[in-house]
């Protein structure tokens, strides 16, 4: 029997940019989860607050980008009086390898985390070699 | 004179030495506000009427919340799930947090339970917290 572990917040990773935002909030690094099963790849984004038509993801040469930007929420006549989090744009690129079937990328954005499927290319599946003898 | 140049001097070197310490305080210290390790990490918002927590807890279905008021407490609880994969299979890279959490939140006022309103959406939790009736402030205006 393992302990259930108990949750610890983790800080945000911010992205150190050398030109300048124009976005008046923080870029933060997703949190990421990937793995592979039955020739997919999938790719778990941490990217809570933002809404799924924010999200941009592109593909260009050989490097798949994932953008999402927030919406800074406002109260009315509230207040922040504490806060333990600032809510900020997720921006978080990867290099995919050749072997991935470009047009079968799939994304899907549920409960604050995206979820990208890479299905490798038929033709770069593993085929087994067999030695002939001779 | 001489007076008048080494005081200034003194401050010069205390300032250098001010900056020389919040230089290494915050290599050391998170980039973030420095906060509880709690997690979800939480935002509140107030005004004399009413509270809105709002809570970062991305990926638990909303079913998988729990969320209970009683009198001034506010408890958010729930578990983050690893995707099950099947034997063999093997994670490439692991960063997002999993576990049980369970977290509560007592408030400066007792809690209208039957107004308590919550929405979760895009992974942010957000509950809005009324104070009861017979607690809110009362405006009292002088006699003259």
């Amino acid at each position: 029997m393992t302990e259930p572990k108990t949750l610890g917040l983790q800080d945000q990773e911010i992205i150190k940019e050398e030109t300048e935002r124009t976005r008046d909030c923080h870029c933060y690094i997703p949190r990421t989860d990937i793995y592979e099963v039955n020739e997919i790849i999938h790719v778990i984004l941490d990217m809570p607050g933002i809404d799924s038509n924010a999200i941009e993801i592109t593909l260009e040469k050989n490097v798949l980008n994932v953008k999402g930007y927030a919406q800074i929420p406002d109260f009315d006549n509230h207040t922040l009086v504490s806060s333990e989090y600032e809510p900020g744009d997720f921006e978080r690129s990867f290099r995919v390898s050749d072997s991935i079937d470009r047009e079968k990328i799939k994304a899907n954005y549920k409960d604050g985390v995206l979820r990208l499927t890479l299905p490798r290319a038929e033709m770069a599946k593993t085929r087994k070699i067999e030695i002939k003898a001779n | 004179m001489y007076r008048r140049y080494r005081i200034p001097s003194v401050w010069q070197e205390m300032n250098q030495m001010q900056q020389e310490m919040s230089k290494w305080l915050n290599l050391y210290s998170p980039q973030r506000m420095e906060s509880t390790r709690a997690y979800p990490a939480i935002n509140i918002w107030a005004d004399e009427e009413s509270a809105i927590i709002a809570a970062e807890i991305p990926g638990v279905p909303k079913e998988n919340l729990e969320i209970n008021v009683t009198g001034d407490t506010l408890s958010v609880g729930g578990e983050r799930l690893l995707d099950e994969i099947p034997e063999g299979a093997r994670y490439h890279r692991q960063e997002r947090i999993t576990g049980k959490f369970d977290r509560s939140i007592q408030l400066p006022y007792t809690v209208d339970v039957n107004k308590v309103q919550a929405t979760y959406k895009n992974g942010i939790l957000k509950v809005i917290l009324p104070r009861i009736e017979a607690e809110k402030p009362k405006k009292i205006t002088v006699k003259s």
